[in-house]
């Protein structure tokens, strides 16, 4: 199940809808940079509205998405993390340092046009 | 009650089996949305130890009653390699495979009981159990 990754002008925009298996996780991970690399996108929004959870391992591989993406020069902003899941992430002691978050999509855009103004 | 949910993790895709049949049986058994999540994600974190260091293994989900609270204990059991070292295990950050090392110290906060049976070259047992409110 391939993730499926939007372009919208200079943004490349991720709705999760799918069980996040790990071998998905990994796909969208590749993916993502080879369309970040084929754009030169300068901003990403991952939407995660509809994942109800996010254990240890998708959590290291989003944390590395983004910094993997920072290294080619984008940014990259999580939206819609949702209430239980955030709750899950901190007793597992996963901080997500250094990652911009948005409430949602929306948010999520507004975020990378302040972050990439000027 | 008293009946037992087994599944047989082989692969990456019986992670996902299992943490799906974790969230149908808390869902069940009427746990909240954020005990769901707990639930489900320890069901995940400690199916992948199964599938990453012991290959095959198994978890078994099934609900308990007490005092008229209904809890659903998680044990997950396997013929691995064991675990030298389970005080170091459970310290957070520690990993022997690259990952974040947060899988079983994060599995103890999210859920009410944790025990781990382990014995280097005979294999690993964890049970986990969390109550309704
Ligand atoms: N079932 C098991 N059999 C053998 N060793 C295990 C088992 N489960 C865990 N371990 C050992 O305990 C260590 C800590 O496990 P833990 O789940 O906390 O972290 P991790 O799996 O390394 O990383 P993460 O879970 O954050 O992705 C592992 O690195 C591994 O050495
Ligand atoms: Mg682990």
């Amino acid at each position: 199940m391939r993730i499926p990754i939007l372009k919208i002008k200079e943004y490349l925009l991720v709705s999760i809808q799918v069980e996040l298996d790990d071998q998905t996780v990994l796909e969208f991970q590749e993916d993502l940079l080879n369309k970040i690399a084929e754009t030169d996108a300068r901003g990403v929004v991952i939407d995660l509205t509809s994942v109800d959870m996010v254990d240890s391992f998708i959590a290291k591989v989003l944390g590395d998405v983004v910094t993997m993406t920072s290294l080619m020069g984008s940014v990259t902003v999580l939206s819609g993390i949702q209430p239980s899941v955030a709750i899950t992430l901190i007793e597992l002691g996963i901080t997500l340092d250094n990652v911009h978050t948005a409430m949602d999509l929306d948010q999520g855009i507004l975020i990378l046009n302040r972050l990439l103004e000027g | 009650m008293g009946e037992t949910i087994r599944i047989v993790i082989n692969n990456e895709i019986d992670i996902v089996v299992a943490r799906q049949k974790g969230r149908e049986l808390s869902k069940a058994v009427h746990f909240g949305i954020v005990d769901q999540s707990r639930i489900t994600t320890a069901i995940s974190e400690l199916a992948r130890n199964i599938y990453l260091y012991a290959s095959h293994g198994e978890i078994r989900l099934s609900i308990k009653e007490e005092n008229r609270k209904k809890g659903l204990e998680i044990i997950a059991e396997d013929k691995g390699p064991g675990i030298d070292d389970i005080r170091k295990a459970l310290e957070d950050g520690y990993t022997t495979s690259n990952g974040l090392g947060a899988g079983l110290p994060g599995v103890k906060r999210l859920m009410d009981t944790f025990s781990i049976e382990s014995v280097p070259g005979e294999g690993t047992k964890i049970t986990a159990l969390k109550w309704t409110k």
